[in-house]
């Protein structure tokens, strides 16, 4: 009965017609503390959800079904929002800044990456419960770290960094009320932000503080964190960083993986077979995200301010820029289709939402959303790390 | 008529040498540009991110030079980086001054 109450709500949203959820998606409002509902198929918004709070530096994950997103916002909200019926399922307040989060393999839990106070958070999928709570302690006198680079990985597991402490953890939530926790020190200067394969196999941190990336092999967990790309760069002046990259989507085609370049106007290309540097492509400004298309055909790259009108493609087999684009002001994320056909683009400044077709790389759609920026597509609830 | 437009560019040019403050439409952009882009790593609100809080109360007994010189030339070894290049120093001190007003 209630549920068939909760559904029949939906009618805004879908004219109470039964409907599958894999088309569907959100785009972060960043400026009002909502976001839109948005569905692939015919390119549309279908409704508004409201009242999410500071939403300046939000991210996404999805329940395995499709159904629900968890939407983590600046000021620690965690929000949970029905895609169907286009209604707040449950809020939490649950810390006093947080920058990101992630959902357990099985679906059971939401992870919750804080600044302040710093550490992880680990709730209840269902009904936001809190479950666990890691502090992210750290040298000595009960200091706290940020915490960056949250994701989940095969085995029940959440792996992170802690930007001040230069160390990544791995924690085990097989047993929800005893987490095991596997610390890695000195893996490098200030991790901004970190990766995993979509094997999940590999996890990797960015650092800002030193050239070079933290390199862990999860299958390997005994032979600890390796340094990767050590010295590219070296002896050279590096730029202000008026952004920092962001290492979320995993930019890989066959053995070649992209990844921005920290203060310069470059995008680097590694072999995974070996962890070398193969490539540094020159671009527009200083990398924020760095995308793949999903058949790793093509990567896609915004950047950082005073640059971020520009959105550049990158041929994977050439390893050259292949088309500038020129969507606008505040270019700030970018998002593919499940199967690549087309992009979505938020163009913050414009208030726009763009929609490209990736083929002949012509605009396709315009539409009208306040102060857009992340783009959050359905299928990522089955992409391990994201 | 003629003199007057002849001397305009002088005018002009001794009022921009002698603005304490900039212009209005300046101001707008420097107040966007603080929400969007310190605010990336300051937070939306200024309440901290990957930067503190710089709302007033974090900044009272902090000096307006030491503000100014903060924004032009950041905190080398930290993430603040140096906004010179992208501001005059005139709109940096304008900024510091609001921010230790408080930017609604
Ligand atoms: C890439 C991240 C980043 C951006 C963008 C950024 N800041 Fe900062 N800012 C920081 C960090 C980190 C600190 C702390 C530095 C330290 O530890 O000394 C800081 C410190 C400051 C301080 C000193 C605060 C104090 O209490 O002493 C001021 C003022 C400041 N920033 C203003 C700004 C303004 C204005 C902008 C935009 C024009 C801006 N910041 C953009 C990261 C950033």
């Amino acid at each position: 009965m209630l549920l068939w109450l909760a559904l029949s709500g939906c009618a805004s949203l879908n004219g109470g017609a039964v409907r599958g959820t894999g088309d569907l998606g959100v785009i972060i409002e960043r400026a009002d503390g909502a976001v839109s509902l948005l569905e692939t198929t015919g390119n549309s918004l279908l409704g508004r959800v409201s009242g999410l709070g500071d939403l300046s530096h939000a991210s996404v994950v999805y329940s395995r079904d499709e159904r629900y997103a968890f939407v983590f916002g600046r000021d620690g909200g965690l929000s949970k929002v029905d895609l169907l019926t286009g209604r707040l399922a449950g809020r939490v307040m649950q810390s006093g800044n947080s920058i990101g989060g992630a959902i357990s393999q099985d679906g059971r839990w939401v992870a919750v990456s804080n600044y302040t106070p710093g550490g992880v958070r680990i709730f209840d999928a269902e009904t936001l419960e809190l479950k666990a709570d890691i502090p992210s302690f750290w040298g000595e006198g009960g200091k706290r770290s940020k915490v960056v680079g949250l994701v989940d990985a095969p085995g029940e597991k959440f792996v992170f960094s802690l930007w001040d402490a230069g160390e990544i953890w791995v924690v085990d939530v097989s047993d929800i009320d005893a987490p095991s926790i596997r610390r890695f020190r000195n893996i490098g200067r200030n991790p901004y932000d970190a990766l995993i394969t979509p094997d999940g196999r590999y996890y990797i941190a960015g650092l800002f503080g030193e050239d070079g990336m933290a390199l862990l092999d999860l299958w390997n967990l005994d032979a600890g964190v390796r340094r990767i790309l050590p010295d590219y760069g070296k002896g050279e002046r590096k730029l202000p960083v008026y952004k920092m990259p962001h290492l979320e989507g995993w930019a890989i085609a066959g053995r070649l993986a992209f990844v921005p370049a920290v203060g310069r106007h470059e995008v680097l290309v590694i072999d995974t077979e070996d962890w070398s540097l193969k490539r540094r492509i020159p671009v527009h400004g200083q990398p924020v995200f760095v995308m793949a298309r999903p058949d790793g055909r093509q990567v896609w790259v915004n950047f950082a301010v005073p640059r971020n009108d520009t959105v550049q493609v990158i041929d994977t087999q050439s390893l050259s820029v292949v088309k500038t684009l020129k969507p606008g002001k505040g270019v700030l994320h970018m998002e593919f289709e499940p199967r690549g056909e087309q992009v979505w683009l938020s163009v913050r400044d414009r208030s726009k939402v763009q929609i490209y077709d990736t083929a002949t790389l012509k605009l396709l759609r315009e539409l009208s959303v306040r102060t857009p920026s992340g783009i959050f597509f359905t299928d990522r609830a089955h992409r391990i790390g994201l | 008529m003629k003199p007057l437009s002849r001397l305009l560019p002088f005018l002009l040019m001794s009022l921009s040498l002698h603005a304490a403050e900039p212009d209005k439409a300046r101001q707008q952009e420097l107040i966007y540009l603080l929400k969007q882009d310190c605010g990336s790593c300051h937070g939306l609100t200024l309440k901290g991110g990957l930067g503190p809080a710089l709302l007033p109360q974090q900044l009272h007994g902090k000096s307006l030079d030491y503000l100014t010189t903060t924004i032009l030339d950041g905190h080398p070894g930290t993430a603040m980086p140096p906004w010179r290049g992208l501001m005059a120093e005139n709109e940096a001190r304008w900024l510091a001054k609001a921010l230790q007003r408080g930017v609604k």
